[in-house]
């Protein structure tokens, strides 16, 4: 039909080459209306509860708004404050950048070595130690247990130890201690964090061509380790970096594991991080523009180590 | 890559004993490290009242009881509001939000991984910068759409935002690239098929796993969805949530927290047995070029 109607009027263009890229990006639009159409209910979802809450932190984090009021445009003055006159915000970063610092790297770490460690095992014994590995990461509230391991009581199984073998004479409180909390906290996260990208790594190395093994051992390669290096790592860089970003995300996000076992506040602030502030002013003493402050803060720490991890790992291999 | 002769027989390369001994050392440490606490909730959740209070405490349990389950559901029996309506908001909030994210994601998905349309690189950019930030950091301001939308403390808050996750569609979309021919589809659509059809009886029977995948995933987050800033109603919180109001109840009630904290993670576990192949086989198109 449509070609009858070109065939009559003057020769319409037809070839991208006559065509100007708007000419051509208008016709590829109306060919493919179909698949605009099966995007649509996740875009728009996704626009509303995703983008947009996104886009309102960033207005709101430049107004004081108590939700009775209307927001009132103060400008920088919620970032003047975070930065100059909050000293707990301060102590909030330091912990979340030593939190994630050591649980986003540690995990990811431990996540490809125990893929790597296990790859080689027979295919039954695999799917049972992935199982061990991954359970505690899916169980819920299970990480609780930590809180009955560590209690601060003698009858907590750490300090009962601890005490039979002569170390200490009084139990610790381990989750009211400010030297203790922190580390702990830590632990426990990892114990939790074997999840996605974990998955991914096991899913990335039964991939690999066992024949690029076989060349490589022809062309030299002496040992596992150069193997891993050589072979395994460059092959399997994609999983890699959305390994990476699984873990990133999740290293910055542990503030309701911490909560549950250290209490809010915890003690001395020991265990504050950006997640807990930005729930202090925002679920509690609703301070909405001061709160999106916060979380614009976070998004923006979040997306720029991001970022960063990914370009770096972009280079690995070349 | 050089072309070299493939061997036939099996070969086991560059391996060393001491390797081989270290790796086994290294994994038997950190499995231990994984495993004990879970088996500890287990023995916690078997042990009667003298056993969870006796001093030095015992790792494992001697004379195993289900006491501690039988006190649960006693517990959960007495509750205000009935238990059955929490375990009913909480099938009914999994099911409905699993269902819509898996329509949803899937269809979103095949376009974005099959369809040559123009904005669909810069669509799946978003998609990917999204993954890069927690939920959490959008909460306050999510909560203020909802307000807006008038969705507070109905089922909706809970169940629409999880049609639309991003690592649903992504991982779908990337399972779908390497796995659904080009070619089968080409043929299709020459034969006059339109792309939903393509999409229903072509594409989504390829891809079961990643459908597992997705109905696990997003059904874990949901099954543990606890207390949701969202909901105030009792009548609609989830199981999950009963259920930590009551371990909350004191240390009275220790043993029924370990029974109830090996319900919780029963279900999630399970699944994950069931379709632990699947997913594994969908995560090995997760990788995410640059």
């Amino acid at each position: 039909m449509s070609q009858n109607a070109a065939a009559v009027k003057t020769p319409k263009p037809t070839s991208r080459k006559d065509m100007t890229k708007f000419q051509w990006t208008i016709k590829e639009i109306a060919r493919n209306k179909t698949a605009y159409f099966m995007i649509a209910p996740f875009m728009i979802l996704f626009l509303i509860f995703t983008v947009f809450p996104v886009v309102l932190s960033m207005i709101l984090s430049f107004t004081e708004f108590n939700l009775l009021e209307f927001p009132k445009f103060i400008f920088m003055d919620n970032y003047i404050r975070l930065f100059l006159d909050d000293d707990i915000f301060l102590t909030a970063c330091q912990n979340t950048l030593v939190f994630a610092s050591i649980t986003g790297p540690a995990s990811y770490l431990i996540s490809l070595l125990v893929a790597w460690f296990i790859n080689e095992l027979a295919p039954k014994i695999r799917a049972v130690v992935t199982l061990i590995f991954y359970a505690p990461s899916i169980a819920g509230s299970v990480y609780l247990i930590w809180a009955t391991l560590f209690s601060g009581d003698s009858y907590g199984y750490v300090n009962a130890w601890l005490m039979e073998f002569g170390l200490i004479t009084n139990p610790i409180l381990w989750f009211s201690d400010a030297n203790y909390v922190m580390p702990l906290c830590i632990v426990v996260a990892l114990w939790t964090s074997l999840g996605t990208s974990f998955l991914s790594f096991i899913a990335g190395l039964q991939t690999i061509d066992k024949s690029l093994y076989e060349a490589g051992a022809v062309d030299g390669i002496k040992n596992r380790w150069q193997e891993l290096w050589y072979i395994t790592l460059p092959t399997m860089k994609p999983q890699l970096m959305f390994g990476a970003v699984m873990s990133i995300t999740n290293s910055f996000s542990f503030g309701a594991v911490v909560t549950a076992l250290a209490g809010f506040p915890s003690v001395d602030y020991a265990a504050h991080t950006i997640m807990h502030h930005l729930d202090d002013y925002g679920g509690q003493r609703f301070e909405v523009g001061y709160s999106s402050t916060i979380a614009v803060i976070l998004f923006v720490i979040m997306v720029g180590c991001n970022l960063v991890i990914k370009k770096l790992l972009s280079k690995v291999g070349q | 890559m050089a072309r070299l002769r493939t061997r036939k027989h099996k070969v086991v390369l560059n391996r060393s004993v001491g390797g081989d001994i270290g790796i086994n050392v290294m994994l038997i440490l950190l499995g231990a490290f994984m495993f004990l606490p879970m088996v500890y909730v287990i023995m916690q959740s078997l042990k009667p009242l003298d056993e969870l209070w006796m001093f030095p405490p015992r790792f494992y349990v001697k004379s195993p009881t289900l006491k501690n389950f039988t006190d649960l559901f006693k517990l959960m029996s007495t509750s205000w509001v009935p238990f059955s309506r929490y375990i009913f908001n909480t099938v009914f909030i999994s099911v409905a939000g699993t269902a819509g994210n898996l329509m949803f994601s899937s269809l979103a998905a095949y376009a974005l991984a099959k369809i040559k349309f123009p904005g669909r690189k810069w669509i799946f950019e978003v998609v990917v910068l999204s993954l890069m930030f927690h939920t959490t950091v959008t909460a306050i301001a999510n909560y203020l759409t909802m307000s807006m939308l008038h969705w507070v403390d109905t089922y909706l808050a809970i169940i629409v935002p999880a049609w639309c996750t991003s690592l649903g569609l992504y991982l779908m979309k990337q399972f779908m690239e390497s796995s659904v021919s080009d070619a089968v589809l080409e043929s299709a659509r020459l034969d006059g098929a339109s792309e939903f059809y393509t999409f229903f009886k072509i594409a989504m029977p390829m891809v079961k796993p990643a459908w597992l995948t997705l109905i696990i995933y997003s059904f874990q987050g949901l099954w543990n969805s606890g207390n949701s800033i969202y909901i105030y109603s009792e009548q609609l919180k989830t199981f999950n949530y009963a259920i930590n109001q009551i371990v909350a109840g004191g240390i009275a009630r220790a043993g029924a927290a370990a029974a109830s904290q090996v319900i919780m993670m029963a279900v999630p576990i399970s699944v994950f047995v069931i379709s632990q192949s699947n997913v594994i086989e969908t995560m090995g198109s997760s990788g995410m070029k640059d």
